[in-house]
């Protein structure tokens, strides 16, 4: 795909810089000239609207820094001296508060869109192992960002999760106390969460330019699953997907503004709003949204370690799944079976935040359960018999073949005006 | 390194060993600092002992005080409370031991346990669960009037600090 730069300089100085250093040309056949298929729906544009969230949670925390303090004696007096006192405080905490909520919002549409159109399959492996690294280091990111403030859920947030690394044998203990940098959550913990919340998202600008340049080695993925053969069935990236992109980035700040203006604790917890205190545990304790369905997995299990080993599975399963799939066929529009487990999966999930924003007892734990067994038996059992036993439907020669189609008629008749 | 004619190593792959070696023992012991600055600096480890007064705390009261940044459970328990405890069959129980295991000679009316449980580190609320002790909010775990586990997903018994009884009424832990 990224072959050798069709890119030709017409001025002096760039002609000049080309023969140096050839960054010119590098965008052009990355960003303008780079071919891309030509029946991409929206699921497509999550992408550019991950890189958009991903530059404004930097942007926003780096004036954050600028009036936070990262002690436990003033971390909280600081967020509320920011909410207050500080020009546009108010908005620019709300936006790194929220904003990290839109940032989950949209990669777990695309994560899904990832499973549902299998761009996880060879040869695009490496570029989804790569996503779910992003993944990861977001969440350690967001966990580390949400104890800043240092408010009671903060605290307590900070507690369970760390506590988790407690369920390893022999060294479990040795861990938590390196981890907190004293016996319980206390300063020195505030600290270090502080300097790696501000590295880790420079790591996810690395790792996401690794997986850009994955999937430009590969090429994209498409609506169906079947891979790119001439001319026929791309488009150049620009300008036809760096509009469609900074479309459906303007319909996600409207519903980002939406949010920050009009509901921003929405997806925060008042007790937050309780500076952190070492000797209460509030009564029910919940972690952020995004982590919920993890949370869930976790409180499922009855045991502590395999919980905790549970609770980790689920994440690690992911970076096996392109040989769990044995199908040929990527995309689910083509897996008449496979589509309908997959969207049990999507209720499954979603059924797994609620129940991890409940309290673990009664019907809530027998659910949890049955999810999560769910939950495994997708990656582990379903997806790999699948493959051998679904009578997969007819796919397409070609995407061009595949959009004439479907809206072969119009195109023609709009030829014909 | 050697070439395929030669079979016998030479003096140059020693040379070639030994350095990457050193280098590598070298970087590897230069990263324990980095690693090991992150472990409970000396002021943190100095804060590790304090005195209490118990003498105001009635027969089933409690008291919680900090040590070490953490919740240390003081309770003054009730007849019926040890009565309860020392009914229990120790084999029964996930994490065995005796309700006299549990508290020092002749003082069995305090229990003095860390409060924190020993699931995911949460503090239990007091006088609260099915078993007349200690009941954790966030997931559930029931502690006995020994502070034992006897239900739920925490694994061991609430943990008991190093403490020793300066005189009947001052106790010092750590």
């Amino acid at each position: 795909m990224s072959g050798h730069s069709t890119f030709e300089p017409q001025n002096g100085f760039l002609k000049w810089m080309e023969s140096r250093l050839p960054i010119a040309g590098l965008v052009h056949s990355s960003f303008i000239a780079y071919p891309v298929p030509k029946n991409l729906n929206y699921f497509w544009t999550f992408g550019a609207i991950l890189a958009v969230c991903l530059v404004a949670q930097i942007v926003t925390g780096i004036v954050l820094v600028m009036h936070y303090v990262p002690n436990t004696t003033l971390a909280f007096a600081s967020v509320e001296h920011i909410m207050r006192d500080v020009n546009w405080g108010w908005m620019l905490r709300y936006m790194h508060s929220n904003g990290a909520s839109m940032f989950f919002i949209a990669v777990y549409i695309h994560i899904f869109r990832g499973l549902y159109y299998g761009s996880y399959k060879a040869p695009r492996e490496v570029v989804w192992i790569l996503g779910v690294v992003i993944f990861l280091l977001m969440m350690a990111t967001g966990f580390m960002g949400y104890v800043l403030p240092w408010g009671q859920m903060s605290f307590w947030g900070a507690t369970v999760i760390t506590n988790l690394f407690s369920a390893f044998p022999y060294v479990g203990d040795a861990i938590v106390t390196l981890l907190w940098g004293g016996f319980s959550v206390d300063n020195p913990t505030l600290n270090r969460f502080f300097s790696l919340h501000y590295l880790l998202p420079f790591m996810l600008v690395g790792v996401v330019a690794l997986h850009i340049w994955a999937f430009h080695v590969v090429g994209n993925n498409n609506p169906t699953g079947v891979e790119v053969k001439d001319s026929n069935d791309t488009v150049a990236f620009t300008p036809y997907y760096t509009i469609k992109d900074i479309f459906a980035i303007v319909v996600f700040l409207v519903f980002f503004a939406w949010m920050m203006f009009m509901v921003p604790n929405f997806m925060g917890h008042p007790d937050n709003y309780i500076p952190a205190d070492p000797l209460v545990t509030p009564p029910h304790i919940v972690p952020e949204w995004y982590f919920l369905p993890f949370y869930a997995i976790l409180r499922a299990i009855p045991d502590k370690l395999m919980g905790v080993l549970a609770m980790f599975g689920a994440i690690g399963v992911l970076f096996v799944l392109p040989w769990l799939d044995t199908s040929k066929v990527r995309s689910m529009n083509y897996r008449p079976l496979g589509r309908q487990f997959f969207w049990i999966f999507v209720v499954v999930c979603i059924g797994l935040g609620y129940l991890g924003g409940k309290p673990a007892e009664g019907g809530y734990v027998l659910w949890a359960r049955i999810f999560t067994v769910y939950y495994f038996a997708y990656f582990l059992v379903i997806l790999p018999v699948l493959g051998f036993i679904e009578k997969p439907k007819p796919l397409p020669a070609s995407i061009n073949e595949a959009v004439l189609a479907k809206h072969g008629d119009s195109a023609a008749a709009e030829a014909r005006a | 390194m050697a070439t395929s004619e030669r079979e016998e190593p030479t003096r140059r792959d020693f040379l070639y060993i030994a350095t990457g070696a050193f280098g590598a023992v070298g970087a590897a012991a230069l990263a324990w600092p980095f690693i090991d600055q992150m472990n409970p600096d000396a002021s943190a480890v100095a804060l590790s002992s304090i005195e209490v007064d118990i003498s105001s705390i009635e027969e089933g009261q409690s008291l919680t005080v900090k040590w070490r940044g953490k919740p240390v459970f003081i309770r003054h328990r009730t007849p019926t409370e040890i009565e309860e405890a020392k009914a229990v069959d120790v084999a029964d129980l996930r994490d065995p031991q005796t309700d006299e295991e549990r508290v020092k000679p002749g003082k069995e009316q305090w229990l003095i346990m860390i409060g924190i449980c020993t699931h995911l580190g949460c503090v239990p609320e007091g006088q609260k669960g099915d078993y007349d002790g200690w009941f954790c909010p966030c997931h559930g775990s029931h502690y006995d009037s020994a502070g034992r586990i006897r239900q739920g997903p925490a694994p061991l018994n609430l943990e008991l600090p190093p403490y020793e009884f300066v005189s009947d009424t001052l106790i010092k832990i750590g």
